[in-house]
């Protein structure tokens, strides 16, 4: 009988803080710039250069530690971690190994199996290197420092996860808090979220963990699934062919679907860390910690409970809109305009969700502000538009954020009150119907519905769908 | 009136009386500058275009009364490992040969707004990887009392420049003795301030945790009106500290009644050539003779600092050299195969001897499996050699000992035994693992006619008692900086001996 | 008790310092280190148990900046030196993956 394999699965996840300027210089933090834009001799190395601690990076830091809860070290420091590669302008990363700025939290991951607490080991502070490009006509590579001293937190777990499932909802329960704390926006796309992977398989029962292996480079949920099942299926190869894994850094190619060892002679992975000595220690006291403590936002879960008792909100419903920080911003913002939470719940849950999914949105992918939610749920109630020409409007707030009123303003979308107006539409579709008519008063209840249907498609939906049902009764009984 | 003869602070008074022009005291540098570089070749760069550009600003400056610095007006030279906006910046070496920062450093830009001009970049050891500017990129710099000797380092462009009166003053950068140890060769003032004190912002870092910058003077009253200058709490330098006095010029008072000077025994004993002793025990005497209590004492631990030293600086400087790799700035080999090998030939190709050296012991000292043993250790000992300046400061306000154990070596004799050079950093190189200020003053000459400086050291952030001690010793003793010897002469033989080697 | 650097160790220490040497200088090399670590090696008389490390030598602590953009765009003076650029970055030989 084949024998059965357990996965066992550490991660390091690093997390690109929302600040607005770099981690040790004055430098925009700005995305998608021309490159080199956002430098200055810290982020790029110049010779006589220093760095000075940014302290928005330290009371993220801090505010994701407590919320994973972990311990804070109180006295920290930074270490330059050596290791050359042109991404890299000094050839240091300046990082933290010897006093991370906190240590041994979890976070409450759900599984299949009921809740299960991930343990996490340590998280520090560093800076992010610079981008590399590659010229295949040149076969050069072309080096950008913009993203050079980003800050950085990386969250290292403890070896607590036992399938990919695991690592994906440990994902997004990290992205969820860091997202809540609004302390990152955690785009895997534009790597401010990224994972690497340390995975090893064992005999089921098997007390031992086995030889591990590290893999970088994954920037997508895809891949880090793709990854471990590739990576699982190879280590279980090699021992069921009575051979060792090899304990390496291995990198996995998304293209090609395959991970290969990063093997070179030049990479000897010494980095012969040693204490920062151009920054001082960080000093972190009681108050300081009860100061974070106390501006952290509400998160989820208290988030949930306020919902359902405040705005009586279904527990299902509720769960939804507070599962992105995103959306859950949006149902606040969008209730305290217009007082309707329930309606906006309902524009949500139906319309949005609905469009996100045909068009396959993250949260953060949202563009529709919550001012113009509100105003289409006013602008419906008054009765100035239509249910169906809000749902039309909608579809227009969700892509391009019209203004709502302008938007119904400029396309003559306005209810149509004029009551004379609707009775000659409604005369003109009997007359023009005669058949349909006559199924009607012969007993076709269903033709009323045909008739109905013309009536609004010749008022152009404008109109209000009572009053118009009202008319067509009222001729057709005369 | 011999423009050269002065002082910087006399200089800058002629200038505010009219006395003197600018442009009068640039001509007087640069004229001695061009018969002294020859032989004596204290200078990477001298701008003479910009000095005269700058002389004629700050003479604009001082004649509206918008300049109302003790040091306007007065021309100054910067150790090459100095960064200034557009121009050269090498620390002496290859790899920068063609460095020019878009920044200046904070010392600088402080010392320009005290007005002074700026002459240009003075040599030094690579990298300020050494104690006799002899592993320069560009050629040995020439004591300029005998040019057959060293001038120290790695300062040694500095001290020779302010000693052949080829500037009035200068800064150096001193992470192990580096301006103490040639100022004390050379013959004139030098100072490293406490750790902390001048900002390092552009300073190119050799050990990041030991460098300081400071300034080279020909007096005791100009290395206080320099240190005035330079001094700041810079918010871009991490480790600058925010001092309540940066009042130095008021320590100029002749005083020392009841100042107790200690002299570590371990300081004046084996290895200290007999002249030097002497000169340094005469000088404490005449501190005695002004109302100082001098004794000797036991400082302990002092055979310790050098192998704590050189594994901290070189394990620093092994990280902080690693910048210097051909893509950002700086030499690029011109034949390499692949990155690493790019890396490889540049640096390779780009550093001296000696700077290898260090990056090698530097990088084998944090290696994985060694970084306990060697480098903790090293930082163990450090904490230690702090403990005992703290004892040794509970009873004494100043400890005075020589600043180098000999006067300065003939030239081509140090290099090629490097822990034997090492040696000769043992009085200077403790202050630096302590963060302490430390001051070399002349107190003499030997036989040879080489001068001899006395190092005055002081608990952290007691420059001003360190000022006050060297002025009490001037005042008494009528000296100011060694006068050069008769250069021309020298310049003869020298030249003669060895052509200068191509900039 | 003399310390003993051999080839591997040479060999390895010039890969994390990206320096490569000739043998002449490998030889040398050895025997710099060798002397130099005996040296150093004099520490271990002194009795450190207990003594915490001292990496910075004044208790100066949280010395931040406020997170304020200040820079502007510094491409120009980023790349004024540049040994080899290509439009605004720095081209280098190609870097693996």
């Amino acid at each position: 009988m084949a024998k059965q394999y357990e996965t066992v699965i550490g991660l390091e996840v690093h997390i690109e803080l929302a600040t607005k300027t770099k981690i040790f210089c004055g430098c925009s933090t700005e995305f998608g710039s021309a490159p080199n834009t956002h430098t200055c001799p810290v982020c790029t190395g110049m010779p006589g250069s220093l760095p000075v601690l940014n302290k928005q990076v330290v009371e993220y830091a801090m505010a994701l530690g407590l919320a994973t809860n972990c311990r804070i070290t109180q006295v920290c420091k930074f270490d330059r971690k050596n290791y050359f590669y042109p991404d890299n302008p000094q050839n240091y990363q300046i990082s933290q190994l010897y006093l991370p700025i906190a240590r041994d939290g979890y976070v409450e991951i759900d599984t299949s199996a009921g809740p299960k607490k991930v343990r996490i080991h340590e998280m520090h502070m560093e800076e992010d290197a610079g981008k590399l490009v590659h010229d295949e006509w040149d076969d050069t590579s072309l080096v950008d420092y913009n993203r050079s001293g980003v800050p950085l937190v990386e969250i290292v777990s403890e070896p607590d996860m036992r399938s990919a499932d695991e690592v994906i909802a440990y994902l997004e329960k990290l992205r969820m808090i860091a997202q809540y704390l609004g302390v990152s926006d955690c785009k895997l796309q534009e790597g401010s979220m990224r994972a690497d992977v340390n995975l090893s398989v064992r005999e089921v029962g098997a007390e031992e963990f086995g030889t591990r292996t590290e893999m970088k480079n994954l920037n997508s949920f895809k891949a880090i699934v793709h990854a471990i099942d590739g990576e699982r299926q190879r280590q279980i190869e090699l021992l069921e062919e009575g051979k060792e894994v090899i304990q390496e850094t291995r990198r996995w190619d998304d293209n090609k679907e395959h991970s290969y060892a990063m093997r070179s002679k030049e990479d000897a992975q010494d980095y012969r860390y040693f204490p920062e000595p151009d920054l001082v220690p960080i000093v972190i006291s009681d108050e300081w910690i009860a100061k974070i403590r106390a501006q952290q936002p509400e998160l989820r879960t208290e988030k949930l409970e306020r919902y359902k008792k405040e705005f009586d909100i279904p527990q299902y419903d509720a769960e939804l809109i507070t599962e992105s920080k995103r959306v859950a911003d949006l149902f606040e913002k969008a209730v305290e305009l217009c007082g309707k939470p329930k309606k906006v719940s309902n524009w949500i849950m139906g319309e949005m969700f609905r469009l996100m999914k045909d068009k396959s949105m993250e949260p953060e992918d949202l563009v529709l502000s919550p001012e113009h939610l509100a105003k289409l749920i006013d602008m419906t109630d008054a009765g100035t538009i239509s249910a169906s020409v809000a749902r039309k409007v909608f579809e227009h707030i969700f892509t391009d954020d019209v203004d709502p009123e302008k938007y119904v303003e400029e396309n003559g979308l306005k209810t149509v009150n004029d009551e004379g107006a609707i009775w000659e539409a409604v005369e003109k579709v009997i007359a023009d119907n005669p058949q349909a008519v006559a199924d009607y008063k012969g007993g076709k209840e269903k033709a009323f519905g045909a008739l109905m249907g013309q009536s609004m498609r010749a008022l152009k939906g404008k109109a209000d769908a009572g009053a118009v049902r009202e008319m067509l009764m009222e001729i057709l009984k005369a | 009136m011999e423009i050269l003869e002065l002082t910087a602070l006399e200089l800058a008074k002629k200038i505010k009386a009219g006395e003197v022009t600018v442009r009068q005291a640039v001509d007087a540098a640069l004229e001695k500058a061009e018969a002294a570089e020859p032989v004596i070749n204290s200078y990477v760069t001298l701008d003479r275009e910009d000095a005269y550009a700058q002389a004629d600003e700050i003479q604009k400056k001082i004649d509206a009364g918008e300049l109302d610095s003790p040091l306007a007006g007065v021309p100054v030279a910067i150790k090459d490992n100095m960064c200034i906006k557009d121009q050269l910046t090498t620390c002496s070496s290859k790899i920068l040969s063609n460095f020019k920062p878009t920044y200046t450093a904070e010392a600088v830009e402080n010392l320009k707004k005290a007005g002074v001009v700026i002459l240009g970049k003075t040599n030094m050891d690579e990298f300020a990887m050494g104690s006799t500017t002899e592993t320069s990129y560009y050629g040995p710099t020439k004591n300029p009392h005998n040019t057959a000797h060293v001038p120290g380092g790695s300062s040694g462009g500095s001290c020779a420049a302010v000693a052949a009166g080829e500037c009035f003053g200068a800064l150096g950068s001193d992470t192990g003795g580096s301006i103490r140890q040639p100022s004390s060769y050379c013959g004139v003032v030098g100072m490293k301030p406490t750790y902390g004190t001048v900002s390092r912002y552009g300073l190119v870092a050799y050990g990041s945790s030991l460098d300081q910058i400071g300034p080279i003077a020909k007096d005791v009253s100009d290395c206080a009106a320099f240190l005035e200058a330079i001094a700041s709490h810079d918010p871009k330098d991490s480790t600058s500290i925010a001092r309540e006095d940066y009042r130095f010029t008021e320590a100029l008072v002749s005083d020392v009644k009841g100042l107790k000077i200690g002299i570590p025994k371990d300081y004046m004993g084996d290895g200290l050539d007999p002249e030097v002793k002497e000169a340094v025990m005469n000088a404490a005497k005449v501190l005695e003779e002004q109302g100082a209590v001098v004794e000797m004492f036991d400082l302990g631990l002092v055979k310790y600092a050098i192998p704590a030293y050189y594994t901290i600086a070189d394990a620093e400087a092994s990280s902080n050299l690693e910048r210097f790799d051909g893509v950002k700035y700086g030499y690029r080999s011109s034949d390499y195969e692949g990155l690493h090998n790019m890396y490889k030939k540049t640096r390779s190709e780009g550093f001296g001897a000696e700077v290898k050296r260090r990056i090698m012991l530097g990088s084998f000292v944090l290696s994985s499996g060694y970084y306990d043993a060697y480098y903790l250790k090293a930082l163990r000992t450090k904490a230690l050699i702090k403990q005992e300046f703290d004892k040794a400061f509970e009873t004494y306000d100043i400890i005075l000992g020589p600043a180098a154990p000999t006067t300065a070596p003939e030239l081509g004799k140090s290099l090629s035994d490097p822990l034997k050079m090492y040696l000769g950093d043992i009085y200077t190189i403790s202050v630096n693992l302590a963060g302490l200020p430390g001051m070399s003053v002349p107190v003499g000459k030997d036989s040879k006619g080489l001068p001899v400086g006395m190092q005055l050291i002081g608990n952290a952030f007691e420059e001003k008692t360190l000022i006050r001690a060297a002025y009490t010793y001037e005042c008494a003793t009528g000296k100011q900086y060694e006068k050069m010897a008769d250069l021309d002469g020298a310049a003869a033989q020298s030249q003669a001996a060895d052509g200068k080697e191509a900039r | 008790m003399a310390n003993k650097i051999s080839d591997e160790t040479i060999e390895y220490v010039g890969i994390l310092a990206k320096l490569e040497l000739s043998d002449e200088e490998k030889e040398a090399a050895k025997a710099d280190m060798e002397k130099m670590l005996d040296y150093i090696d004099t520490l271990n008389e002194l009795d450190t148990t207990g003594i915490e490390p001292m990496s910075h030598v004044f208790p100066v602590n949280n010395v931040f900046r406020e997170d304020v953009v200040t820079n502007g765009d510094g491409r120009a003076d980023t790349l004024a030196n540049a040994p080899q650029r290509k439009d605004d970055t720095f081209e280098v030989p190609r870097t693996i993956g």
